[in-house]
């Protein structure tokens, strides 16, 4: 479907506003071009004799047509600017829920920024396009049509004779047009990058301090923003030409109507009064003339931002749900907000047990290989540890159980079934993930915690379910603290918390949901060890009968495991509880000793 | 989501203030403003002629039916267009290039002062609410620029030539076309109270949609992670709807606006009919001149509305512009000192924390208010993060600070490199107040590792070399050798021209962590400091970075913060910080042979490595 096209499904939602706006405009437009024709009899009488009476008779039909057509002005803006509101509010919603099913990949791969320029500046360009585009060239384009009749009307050769300059008008508007759409992108895209160069450096505004970088990053701004004021400037360069050179030809018609019109009324072919109402019909023209090429330029600043932001809503959802849901029950919008009213429903059907298998998985990200061959399976309610060196692929492995990557089919299976196979709701409800760097939101500590438990339902239980995840995770110590407890609110990205807190917030978080399976990537790094014990003491009291995967260096964290897997350059090298590794004197055993030596070495 | 943001409650309207200081910008290029100006007139005067060649096109030649002459009309009017097309080509290529000139100073005027804005400023302030400021604020004042102010001048020229020239015709006429006036003056007035007030909630909700779509664009694997999809959509279309209906009521402002000021023109028409034509009749009042009087009435109806059109513009920079101003208002606390003191000749970095209090929402005692607070980030009372906390870090030393989560250890850090300001006490080195430093001296003295690595845009080899555009290669790659981050840079097909996704999102922890050990490494700084550093890198890992350590921290101070004793215990001293207070000090076997806090800690961490036993027993 052309862009065009699928816009327009979005436009006509509202086709009754556009209707009825359409309408004002006609009605608004034809009440307009009435008053030259009530100015030429009052003129024309003036020449022959007329009462005062009649004169204010001409002055009331004026008062009259500018009230009539001032009603309908008005209700052509709200119906018409109103719908491109309410489009431009659909837009940014469904463009908000495809953000929100694109996977992590995507993410990685396109900065913060410029998708945000694309929600705000892009669509706001469309929005100009369906909204103030479609009033202005529907007004002009009527006023065009009919003055052109009306002009006719008086007077054939006068007209033809006007109109000698005006297809120069349509020429430049054609020319000047496509150029000035090309320069109006560069400069989108420019503004685009702008954005993402601020971003970043207001997001690592430390690190920029600590490193004395406030120079460098200005520099980088600079470059940015030199760029953007020179792709500006070549644009105004043409549209500084443009504009005069309309309104130069539109002078040239009014002289010929001047000169020639005068020598038509001279020679008796047509009256003073058809002589001034022409020429005020002529000044109706030449608004649609101008208005004509801004509206052109609306159009394009719109197509050019459509685009961009199709590129996005084009973004194939690479992790989608691949699930066939009964008919009957698919009310599902795109954009997934009805999601989990069905797949309460499934879940009822199929609970998940917790069991994990990886079956011969292979699995490279951006063309290096991450993943080599790895078969594991994990009972439901084992406790699993993974261990390696930095780079080993133990964050991905877990990743794909929760399906942030995509893995490839018959690779990863959660109680015998392909994750791929399984609704995205489904799955990743049964699975409390505390990822390596823990993202908190600008909430309260409170909505922070219940994060995913306000997803599903209002639990009537909410704040019991906070206090106790919170506990699990040593957290309410912290809240007791805090001034206003668990209402306190958390800075943007939990700035104002310590990354111990952040981490412990995110197992509350994760240990909030309830889940089947538990995955710590890593979680209680930036924990002190005391905390790290109690944690980890109380979670194994919610965690009974459950499946968990943690990720950790710490032998002490792992030991305790059913199953521990050592990876190494993407291979299970080791497998085994930790008793079995340590006879197995491998790499977990050398581990071990090194943490050994280390206490040895920190004892002494 | 509960918080006000400033940008709806920005309080009263000094428009003339805003324009001023507006105009101050334009005062570097006033040759190019002046000549613009100078076309303006030309362009006005021209357009002004138009009317009145017709007036004397009907008089002169239809009334009397001469055909003679009218050439030299038609070649005067031809000429007349000439001008104006020339002159408006002036103005706008003058205006629009001083415009862009323009557009180029703020938005650096603005990035240069959020360079120097406190980090306190950043924690009650989203960054993409400080987004806006740098992009859609600055793109609005673009337009005003641009298109705005230009049009303004030119209309405000044109319409007192219309009114001289009226007068100059028919005084009589003209008082009676002019007594629509007053009219014009009450609909500018309610449209202007009213549009100004509903587009405040409009940014207001801009600015809202811009945080939160920031938000969860970053942390979106955490919104998809834990379904929230659904109701985060929910919050999202529910800004958006209000952003919408904002907008909606703005509209009926405009939609009541143009329509008034058509049916204002109507009415003068009217008035200039009536009136005109009565004159014509009693014969004080050419034919010519009622025309002339409808075409100028016409035109002076037009700029008005033009006016108003522009008003848009006017309203959005007016706005915007405010908040630019207030935000290049927003005094630098934290600014190196007019006269810095230089640190004693010879001096080799003698640290000392001198009974330093601090809390985080109390602001220094020479800070008005002027912000509303952060309900989460102030409160009534001080929350003291460090109380009454002494001690000194000789040069070269080694010093490890530990503590529970929360004891302050980071703040620590903040405080020494002036992220902060103290709240109570000071902090000196070489004996000078970090505060009487020059601030980029004294940063440049410290070598930070963070805990959460912040990586930019740009390759590895950038992003360890930052902005120091001397560091010659060889020295990238030995800093990248010693902390061992060569192993993995070089796995990577470009080696130290791969280039990092945005915050190194494609990177592990651990290699993030590498990268900046080398960032630091490379800058080579007096004092290095760790924040946790070595908390996410695993143990294989950690050996061969606490071996780039020794190296590194050979003849440099040292200060760490770690939550495992174990990356500590051979500094020259440990700190044991406890609730915001320095509870004991020594090294690691004075401290264990205190048996306090320390002790404690290293008991626990002991009993963790080897618990093993325990759990094998309970289970």
């Amino acid at each position: 479907m052309s862009p065009a096209r699928r816009l327009l499904g979005y436009v006509l939602k509202y086709r009754r506003d556009f209707l009825i706006g359409l309408g004002c405009v006609v009605m608004t437009t034809a009440v307009t071009l009435v008053s030259p024709l009530v100015l030429r009899y009052a003129i024309d009488d003036l020449t022959t004799g007329v009462t005062r009476g009649k004169l204010a008779g001409y002055g009331a039909l004026l008062l009259a047509i500018g009230l009539v057509g001032g009603l309908f002005r008005f209700l052509m803006r709200r119906v018409l600017m109103g719908a491109s509101r309410y489009i431009e509010y659909d837009l940014r919603n469904d463009f908000f829920a495809h953000l929100e099913r694109l996977p992590l990949s995507y993410f990685q791969s396109h900065r913060t920024g410029d998708l945000m320029s694309r929600a705000t500046n892009d669509l706001n360009a469309v929005r100009m396009m369906i909204g103030p585009s479609v009033m202005y060239s529907a007004n002009t384009g009527l006023t065009f049509v009919i003055a052109l009749a009306l002009m006719l009307s008086i007077d054939v050769r006068l007209t033809l004779l006007a109109l000698v300059p005006l297809p120069f008008v349509s020429l430049s508007v054609k020319y000047f047009g496509s150029e000035i759409h090309k320069r109006f992108e560069e400069i989108q895209a420019q503004l685009s990058d702008m954005s993402a160069v601020t971003q970043e450096t207001l997001a690592g505004v430390r690190v920029v301090r600590a490193y004395r970088q406030e120079a460098a990053e200005l520099q980088r701004f600079r470059r940015s923003n030199e760029q953007y004021v020179e792709r500006n400037r070549r644009l105004i360069a043409l549209q500084g030409f443009f504009f005069p050179s309309m309104s130069f030809f539109l002078g040239l018609a009014a002289l010929l109507v001047l000169w020639m019109g005068s020598r038509e009324v001279i020679a008796g072919r047509i009256t003073i009064g058809q002589f001034v109402a022409f020429n005020a019909y002529l000044t109706l023209l030449s608004w649609p003339m101008i208005a004509f090429g801004w509206v052109t330029n609306m159009l394009q600043r719109g197509m050019a931002s459509w685009k961009r932001m199709l590129e996005v809503l084009d973004a194939e959802p690479a992790i989608s749900d691949t699930v066939r849901l009964k008919p009957d029950t698919t009310t599902v919008r795109p954009s997934g907000v009805t999601v989990s009213d069905v797949v309460s429903g499934f879940s009822r059907i199929s609970p998940i047990r917790g069991e994990i298998e990886f079956r011969d998985l292979v699995f490279a990200y951006n063309g290096t290989p991450v993943l080599n061959h790895v078969s594991a399976r994990i009972e439901a309610g084992q406790r699993v540890a993974i261990v390696g060196v930095t780079g080993s692929g133990k964050s991905t492995l877990i990743s794909l159980v929760a399906r942030l990557y995509d893995p490839p089919p018959g690779t990863v299976f959660i109680d015998g079934v392909d994750v791929r196979e399984m609704p995205l709701a489904v799955l990743r409800g049964a699975i409390g993930f505390v990822p390596q760097e823990p993202f908190l939101f600008s909430d309260t500590i409170a909505d922070n915690v219940a994060f995913g438990l306000d997803a599903i339902t209002h639990d009537p239980d909410r704040h019991q379910r906070i206090l106790s995840a919170s506990a699990i995770a040593r957290l309410d110590k912290d809240v007791a603290g805090f001034p206003k407890g668990y209402d306190t609110m958390v800075g943007e990205r939990g700035i104002t918390l310590s990354g111990g807190q952040k981490q412990r917030a995110a197992i509350a978080r994760a240990v909030a949901i309830d889940p089947r399976i538990l995955i710590l990537d890593d979680a209680l790094s930036a924990v002190d060890t005391y905390t790290e014990e109690e944690i980890l003491e109380r979670l194994a009291g919610v965690m009974r009968g459950r499946t968990s995967i943690v990720v950790s260096h710490r032998i002490s964290t792992v030991c305790e495991a059913d199953q521990i897997f050592v990876l190494d350059q993407g291979r299970i090298a080791e497998r085994g509880t930790h008793d079995q590794l340590i006879r197995h004197d491998g790499l977990y055993a050398e581990l071990h000793r090194k943490q050994l030596l280390e206490e040895e070495l920190a004892a002494s | 989501m509960t918080n006000i943001h400033d940008d709806e409650i920005i309080g009263k309207a000094y428009d003339a203030r805003l324009m001023r200081r507006l105009l101050q910008y334009l005062r570097p290029y006033s040759r190019q403003v002046g000549l613009a100006l100078v076309a303006i007139v030309v362009g006005g005067a021209a357009q002004l002629a138009q009317p009145y060649l017709f007036k004397v096109a009907i008089d002169r030649y239809i009334a009397n039916g001469q055909l003679a002459g009218l050439e030299n009309l038609a070649a005067l009017y031809l000429g007349i267009v000439a001008v104006a097309f020339a002159a408006e080509y002036a103005q706008t290529w003058l205006l629009q290039l001083t415009g862009q000139r323009i557009m180029f100073d703020l938005p650096m005027a603005i990035y240069g002062h959020l360079q120097r804005l406190d980090v306190r400023y950043y924690d009650r302030n989203p960054v993409g609410r400080l987004m806006t400021r740098v992009t859609s604020d600055v793109d609005v004042l673009n337009d005003l620029f641009t298109s705005g102010v230009v049009s303004v001048i030119g209309d405000v020229f044109l319409l007192v030539g219309i009114m001289v020239v009226m007068i100059g015709m028919n005084w009589r006429l003209a008082l009676v076309a002019f007594a629509v006036l007053p009219l014009i003056a009450l609909i500018a007035q309610w449209f202007r109270r009213n549009v100004r007030d509903s587009y405040r909630v409009v940014r207001g909700w801009i600015a809202r949609i811009n945080a939160f779509l920031q938000e969860n664009i970053t942390g979106m694997s955490t919104v998809q992670l834990f379904r929230r999809e659904g109701l985060n959509f929910t919050r999202f279309a529910e800004i958006d709807a209000r952003h919408r209906d904002a907008n909606i009521e703005s509209i009926f402002y405009y939609a009541t606006f143009y329509p008034a000021i058509e049916a204002v023109g109507a009415l003068a028409s009217a008035l200039i009919i009536w009136y005109g034509g009565g004159s014509v009749l009693a014969g004080t009042l050419t034919l010519g001149a009622l025309v002339a009087f409808l075409q100028y009435s016409q035109r002076f109806f037009r700029p008005i509305s033009d006016m108003s059109e522009k008003f848009n513009i006017l309203q959005s920079a007016m706005a915007s512009s405010e908040r630019i101003f207030k935000l290049l208002d927003e005094p630098v606390t934290i600014a190196p000192p007019a006269r810095p003191v230089a640190r004693p000749e010879g001096a080799t970095g003698h640290i000392a924390f001198d009974h330093v209090w601090f809390a985080y929402n109390a602001a220094p005692v020479a800070r008005s208010v002027r912000l509303q607070p952060d309900p989460g980030l102030e409160s009534g009372t001080p929350d003291y993060v460090l109380r009454d906390v002494s001690f000194e870090v000789k040069p070269g030393e080694r010093v490890g600070i530990v503590g529970a989560t929360g004891a302050g250890k980071t703040t620590l850090i903040n405080l020494l490199l002036r992220f902060y300001d103290v709240t109570g006490g000071r902090i000196t080195i070489d004996g000078v107040d970090v505060r009487r430093l020059d601030l980029a001296e004294l940063r440049g003295l410290f070598g930070l590792v963070l805990q959460d690595v912040y990586l930019f845009s740009g390759t590895i080899g950038e992003n360890i070399r930052l902005g120091n555009q001397a560091m010659d290669e060889g020295r990238v790659r030995r800093a990248a050798e010693a902390v061992h981050a060569d192993g993995f840079i070089e796995r990577l097909p470009p080696g130290y021209e791969a280039a990092v996704a945005e915050r190194g999102s494609t990177l592990s922890v651990g290699q993030k962590q590498l990268l900046s050990f080398a960032r630091a490494l490379a800058s080579d700084p007096r004092v290095l400091m760790l924040d946790e550093a070595t908390s996410s890198v695993d143990t294989e890992t950690e050996l061969l970075v606490r071996d780039a350590l020794r190296v590194l921290m050979a003849g440099r101070t040292t200060i760490a913060i770690a939550h495992r004793l174990s990356t500590i215990q051979d500094m020259d001293k440990i700190l044991v910080l406890h609730k915001g207070r320095l509870r004991e000090s020594g090294t690691h076997q004075e401290l264990l042979a205190q048996r306090g806090i320390y002790f404690k800690l290293f008991e626990l961490q002991y009993k963790g490595e080897t618990r093993t036993e325990n759990l094998e027993l309970k289970t």
